[in-house]
């Protein structure tokens, strides 16, 4: 997949425009904003249907609680606001009044992970697909690109009951074509190979990409895997790459702890087991870079996944080896 | 509006099963919390006989006025009320707090029961009036929305996010009893953390804000009119009680916020109520 001519477009972006349009044929959904519209971009819904916006200013665990009591008079109800904040400070309120009375609230939060960049660590929310997917009722969905992220708006506003959408500030290649399959609890395979699977999530989906390309020119057949949906998670694919692979390698821009690498090793240790290795940010907070920076200092990116990979196919070599002397 | 002879009577009628209720139901469960419910009944009954309209018959009706019960743990009390109101039969209520009751140890939403939102965090209750305020607004429904809140709950933060968003939306169809007995878990609220003038606050918050003697049942009664009567800000009905109200032993007993009566502490509660 060449992707030096696609065109470069923020997941939040795509929900931004995505929530507008849909909001001329679904008249029961209603924007929250926690003043940040303008980076969050449902600034684009404010414009269109300025009544059924309601910016809830600097005050996040009270956005969520008005989420909650909209949704209980029928309101489908996006909710937006930096991860950090969305997840971090109204954590308590998502769980008490959005999940354990199954509500219908979309929690769509923008500025995940580290490629927020010079924001820094106060900013750089690398917790939050552990805070959601652990809370009962709720669908974790992290998107790859623009095109995903609009099929997740819309299949949360399909969807009966709390959705977590996580979103990315930095524009990233456009890889799916407008018909490109979306669906809760679906992943894709993006690129065959038996050697190691490459099972990533958000701007990690390209990094895993370009990075099964530079091992393919080490003689490397590499499979790489999109997974965007995090909660309920695509159990068969993930079960399919470790019998035909035999080795599995998660990227996400989280904490390795709780996100999408402990979502895979839970399905992989309780079903098909095999070594599942964990890329992300291992127990520390970012810090300010740029997000090529950032990515580069933790390994995330291409380079960085490739070189792990290699690191672990040479060890599994190894390890076959001993096991057939 | 006077409170008419024959609706007072089924105020105070109502309010004495509540606090009968919450004896045997706390008693039973052998945990809960009599004292603030005991409190609030004269409030409560006033709000569910004279105001609120739940009924059976309307409970899935989505013009219908909302409740949130903001400091759940006082639930023994809402749940009287409900049963009395005929959401579900009063024998029902000797199970609350046990393995597989619908009578959760704090409110879980249900549209069977008529029970609006799930609470027992404290703080929460608020921001969810302000959603359900918004709603009824923006789909054209008179319905009220009613938020039960207390002096200990207004310690926590999102109280005032929620009451900033409330006057700033203009939210007149929200009004919040909030139940002042200046007692909470740990002891007399002087001595633990003072929230001060209630009614002060919500008034610089942009609310109309009344000070209510909340064992009155016909100024809580004046004091609910005058809510509706606002055009463009919330109400908060600053209710002054008595936590224990109507067990001597109990009244003003921080140390009756959380434990139950055994058989024979019941057994004179009741006695005291008139019912024992």
């Amino acid at each position: 997949m060449d992707l030096s001519e696609a065109p470069r477009i923020a997941t939040r972006e795509a929900y931004g425009l995505s929530l507008a349009e849909l909001g001329k044929s679904r008249g029961d959904i209603v924007v929250l904003d926690a003043d940040l519209s303008g980076s969050t971009r449902t600034k684009y819904f404010a414009q269109a249907f300025p009544d059924r916006f309601f910016n809830c200013g600097v005050a996040e665990a009270n956005m969520l609680g008005v989420a909650a009591g909209l949704a209980t008079g029928g309101k489908t109800v996006f909710a937006s606001s930096f991860a950090m904040f969305a997840t971090g400070k109204a954590w308590e309120q998502i769980r008490q009044s959005v999940c354990v009375p199954e509500l219908n609230v979309k929690i769509c939060a923008t500025h995940a992970g580290l490629t927020v960049g010079e924001d820094g660590k106060s900013h750089q929310m690398l917790e939050d697909i552990t805070l959601m997917r652990v809370l009962p009722h709720m669908t974790v969905l992290v998107p790859a690109d623009a095109t995903e992220a609009a099929a997740a708006v819309r299949a949360a506003a399909e969807h009966d009951g709390p959705v977590y959408i996580r979103l990315s500030r930095a524009s990233t290649p456009v890889l799916f074509p407008e018909d490109h399959p979306f669906a809760i609890g679906k992943g894709h395979l993006l690129r065959d190979g038996t050697d190691l699977a490459l099972i990533a999530c958000g701007v990690e989906v390209v990094e895993a990409l370009a990075a099964a390309e530079l091992l393919a020119q080490d003689g490397f057949a590499v499979r790489v895997i999109d997974m965007p949906s995090i909660k309920p998670i695509d159990e068969d694919l993930i079960c399919a790459a470790a019998e035909e692979c035999g080795a599995i390698m998660t990227v996400e821009e989280h904490q390795v702890c709780g996100g999408l690498g402990d979502a895979v090793g839970e399905v992989v240790g309780a079903r098909c087991p095999v070594p599942v290795h964990k890329l992300g940010v291992h127990d520390t907070f970012g810090q300010s870079g740029t997000p090529t920076e950032l990515l580069a200092h933790h390994g995330l990116d291409a380079a960085g996944i490739a070189t792990s990979a290699r690191a672990l196919l040479t060890t599994l070599a190894a390890d076959n080896k001993k096991g057939r002397a | 509006m006077v409170l008419s002879k024959e609706l007072k009577l089924e105020v105070e009628r109502t309010a004495r099963g509540v606090r009968e209720d919450i004896i045997r139901m706390v008693n039973a469960a052998g945990c809960g919390h009599p004292g603030g419910p005991l409190g609030m009944a004269d409030f409560m009954a006033t709000l569910f006989v004279a105001h609120l309209n739940l009924k059976p018959e309307n409970r899935d009706a989505p013009d219908r006025d909302r409740f949130i019960l903001g400091n759940g743990h006082t639930c023994a009390g809402y749940y009287s009320l409900l049963a009395q109101r005929g959401l579900f039969p009063r024998e029902e209520l000797l199970e609350f707090r046990k393995f597989g009751s619908r009578l959760q140890g704090h409110p879980h939403r249900s549209a069977e029961l008529g029970i609006d939102m799930s609470t027992g965090s404290l703080g929460t209750g608020l921001s969810v009036g302000v959603g359900m305020a918004l709603a009824a607004r923006l789909d054209g429904h008179g319905s009220r929305i009613y938020v039960a809140s207390s002096d200990g709950e207004s310690q926590e933060g999102q109280i005032w996010e929620a009451a900033t968003a409330a006057a700033h939306y203009g939210l007149a169809n929200l009004t919040v009893l909030v139940d002042f007995n200046n007692v909470q878990i740990d002891g007399h609220m002087r001595d633990v953390m003072d929230v001060r003038d209630l009614r002060e606050k919500y008034t610089a918050f942009g609310w109309h804000a009344m000070d209510v003697d909340g064992h009155d049942v016909e100024a809580i009664h004046q004091a609910l009119c005058d809510a509706k009567t606002e055009s463009e800000r919330p109400s908060a009905l600053i209710c002054h009680t008595v936590i224990g109200k109507g067990v001597s032993f109990m009244e003003d007993q921080p140390g009756w916020h959380g434990v139950a009566p055994d058989n024979e502490q019941a057994a004179a509660a009741l006695a005291e109520l008139g019912t024992g």
